[in-house]
């Protein structure tokens, strides 16, 4: 019997040699005379563990990791006999990193092969998309609303509420795009799923457009994700094959059409106007809002445009789990999040649970603290233009609300762990950098803003007017908040108010820093 | 390495821009086809998209400069790009990142003298829990360390 392995072909695991793992395998493999095939999966989200070696056997799949090229011939030895072997780490369903999560969204990333359209039927896929024609527009965005899903690309408004909206537009044209920029360091769950799990984020877009009554949709992908863009791309080209996209998807009266975009380096056009503009084929500057996209949108038609978790939580609600997903979570933050973990953290990948697991559960217990072994000095949850936390803080609910009260944000779900040797000062002027970088240029408190900020904690690090400083780096900050069209001008407060407030210590002159740069 | 990137040609550059003059809101992805045939988007490309697509020049050059992605030279014969944002920042990056600084002799954004080498910051790879990461030439890396950007720093220089 042919030995079925699973490796997988996510940029996170090739990145750290999974590639070379996968021929060390076939290499090893023709030497012994055996037969075995490779099924090129996408991540199971434990980084650390990867790359990592699935098996299957009659008990389940069988997991190894982190595997090196040079373990092949004897892991491939401790499978044939099912002997011990250091890296074994038991079935792969039972690895408690993986048991303690929810799986919704990411059920099938790391298990099914995210080429094969039949494989994602055999799993569950295309159920939603089955019982969404059968429903109609109405039933649909009633499940959508039911379910509480709140949009996943950081400011967390109601999927119903918007699907509704464009529904409602007049039009013959309308237009869904997706919005898979993930510009905020420290996320990558978007890129896990296009990799992982691609039909799910395809069967949530032509949902979409069912419900709508879209018949085109954009996938606009960071150029920063050469190997999403190929899966996407795959994956769009084998759904229409099978009748998924094209004319009359799935046998009904519908049309749905998908293409990728490839985007080109620029951090706002993660904004959501600022992506139409590019998609148009424009500079990415900001359109002030209203109109709303739901109203006016891509090439001013009525357009529904969310994020790639948002897309990937629809089959599910759709497959009748509208109730079940609701079920989840805490307050108005409903359901499930793919949360990452990153940084300098020892369990880092992607954990998603229910809203409601503390900031501490998440860094201290899941995440194992620092991969460093020092103590957690700060975290920074969603993204650059996401509050900086200290450990006081750590009883923080991860849901939306929370954290606003909090002066932080969710965001797109990043948490990105600080030992003790950060210098706050210097991320706090990072942020700064950042946003003067990456800017339209469209409001002055943004663009100028954002360059006198640099330079204020410039002077704040070599000890010039300290107090006199910080104070003008606070009403930078106000002026920011206040005087900026969208969050880039408008939440980079965020991580330099948070330093200042909870880092005072590091805002003076840099001596005690030196030593960990 | 890179793909050998092919001489501007005028006639080639027009065929690329008909490819694609047809797709709603081309720009950026006849911009994208251009830098991938000739490693950059040459400066008399800009006007023959701007008649292409109905556009003025100073549009599509407006295009042009607004993202970050768009070469006006060709870079060096590998391209090195080490990520700067907070998550590799907070494994470490920074230090390696000077490393690959001193050891090639440029600064993040520049090009060695002899051509080999461009090297380049970037804004997050999506591999934030396998930081420090870097892409060589389009293949990404992670769990930087020492000796790892030595290696890269190393491939990328022959
Ligand atoms: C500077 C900036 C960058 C953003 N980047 C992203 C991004 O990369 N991905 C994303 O989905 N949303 C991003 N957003 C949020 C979008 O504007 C928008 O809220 C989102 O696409 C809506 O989809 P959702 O409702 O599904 O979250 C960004 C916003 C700003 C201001
Ligand atoms: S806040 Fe900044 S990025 Fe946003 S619209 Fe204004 S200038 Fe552009
Ligand atoms: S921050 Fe470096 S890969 Fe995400």
């Amino acid at each position: 019997m042919t030995m079925r392995l699973f490796i997988a072909r996510d940029a996170g695991a090739v990145a750290v040699g999974a590639d070379d793992v996968a021929l060390a395998f076939e290499q090893a493999a023709a030497r012994r005379g055996i037969e075995i095939e490779i099924v090129r999966t996408g991540s199971r989200g434990l980084y650390w563990l990867e790359p990592l070696v699935e098996v299957a056997t009659p008990q389940g799949r069988v997991a190894f990791g982190p595997v090196t090229p040079t373990d092949a011939p004897f892991l491939l030895e401790a499978i044939i006999s099912d002997g011990p072997h250091p890296l074994r780490l038991g079935i792969t369903e039972e690895i408690p990193w993986l048991r303690r999560q929810t799986r919704l969204t990411f059920a099938r990333c790391g298990v099914i092969d995210p080429r094969s359209v039949d494989d994602y039927r055999a799993h569950g896929g295309y159920k939603g998309l089955e019982r969404a024609l059968t429903l109609g527009a109405d039933a649909i965005l009633a499940d959508v609303t039911t379910s509480g899903l709140r949009g996943r690309g950081g400011a967390g408004f109601p999927t119903g509420i918007k699907w509704r909206t464009v529904a409602l537009a007049s039009g013959t044209r309308k237009y869904i795009v997706c919005n898979a920029d993930e510009g905020d360091s420290g996320t990558f769950a978007d890129r896990m799923i296009m990799e992982g799990d691609p039909f799910v984020v395809i069967e949530g877009m032509t949902i979409a457009g069912v419900a709508v009554g879209a018949s085109k949709g954009y996938i606009y992908i960071r150029s920063e994700y050469p190997h999403a863009v190929q899966a996407m791309n795959t994956a769009i080209s084998a759904a229409k094959g099978a009748g998924y996209l094209g004319a009359g998807i799935g046998g009904s009266s519908h049309s749905f059409d998908l293409e990728v975009r490839v985007g080109a380096g620029a951090y706002v056009c993660g904004e959501e106007t600022s992506l139409l503009e590019s998609l148009e084929g424009r500079r990415g500057i900001v359109r002030a809002k209203p109109p709303l996209p739901a109203h006016q949108g891509l090439f001013g038609k009525p357009t529904v445009i969310n994020n790639v978790l948002s897309f990937a939580a629809i089959p599910f609600i759709l497959a009748g789990g509208a109730k079940a997903y609701a079920d989840f979570g805490m307050g108005r933050s409903r359901g499930t999040m793919p949360i990452q973990l990153a940084g300098n953290i020892r369990y880092g990948g992607l954990f998603e649970t229910a809203f409601g697991i503390t900031l501490g559960e998440l860094v201290d217990d899941i995440g194992g603290g620092t991969l460093t072994g020092r103590a957690v000095r700060a975290v920074q949850v969603g993204g650059p233009l996401g509050a900086y936390f200290p450990r006081a803080l750590f009883d923080t609910p991860f849901d939306y609300e929370a954290f606003a009260a909090r002066d932080g944000l969710i965001g797109h779900g990043g948490i990105v762990v600080f030992d003790d040797s950060v210098d706050m000062a210097k991320q706090a002027r990072f942020a700064m950098e950042f946003c003067a970088v990456e800017s339209c240029g469209k409001c002055t408190p943004c663009r100028i803003g954002s360059t006198r900020g640099v330079e204020t904690i410039d002077k704040i690090r070599r000890g010039e007017r300290v107090a006199e400083n910080i104070a003008v780096v606070e009403d930078l900050c106000n002026t920011m908040k206040f005087g900026s069209l969208c969050a880039l001008g408008g939440f980079t407060p965020y991580p330099v108010m948070s330093a200042l407030k909870h880092f005072k210590d590091d805002f003076g002159p840099a001596t005690h820093l030196q030593a960990a740069e | 390495m890179t793909a050998p990137y092919e001489p501007w040609d005028a006639t080639r550059g027009a065929e690329i821009i008909a490819e694609h003059t047809g797709l709603e809101g081309a720009t950026l992805v006849i911009l994208h086809a251009l830098q991938e045939t000739f490693g950059h988007v040459p400066e008399p490309a800009i006007p023959m998209v701007a008649s292409a697509l109905n556009l003025s020049r100073a549009e599509v050059y407006g295009v042009f400069t607004f993202y970050h992605d768009f070469r006006k030279r060709p870079a060096g014969r590998h391209v090195l790009k080490l990520c700067r944002a907070e998550a590799c920042q907070a494994a470490g990056g920074e230090v390696l990142a000077a490393r690959a600084e001193a050891r090639l002799g440029v600064a993040l954004g520049d090009t060695t003298a002899d051509q080999r080498v461009t090297l380049e910051p970037i804004y997050c790879l999506g591999l934030c829990a396998t930081a420090p990461s870097a892409m060589l030439d389009g293949r990404v890396v992670g769990r930087l360390d020492e000796a790892r950007i030595d290696a890269l720093v190393a491939e990328a220089q022959r």
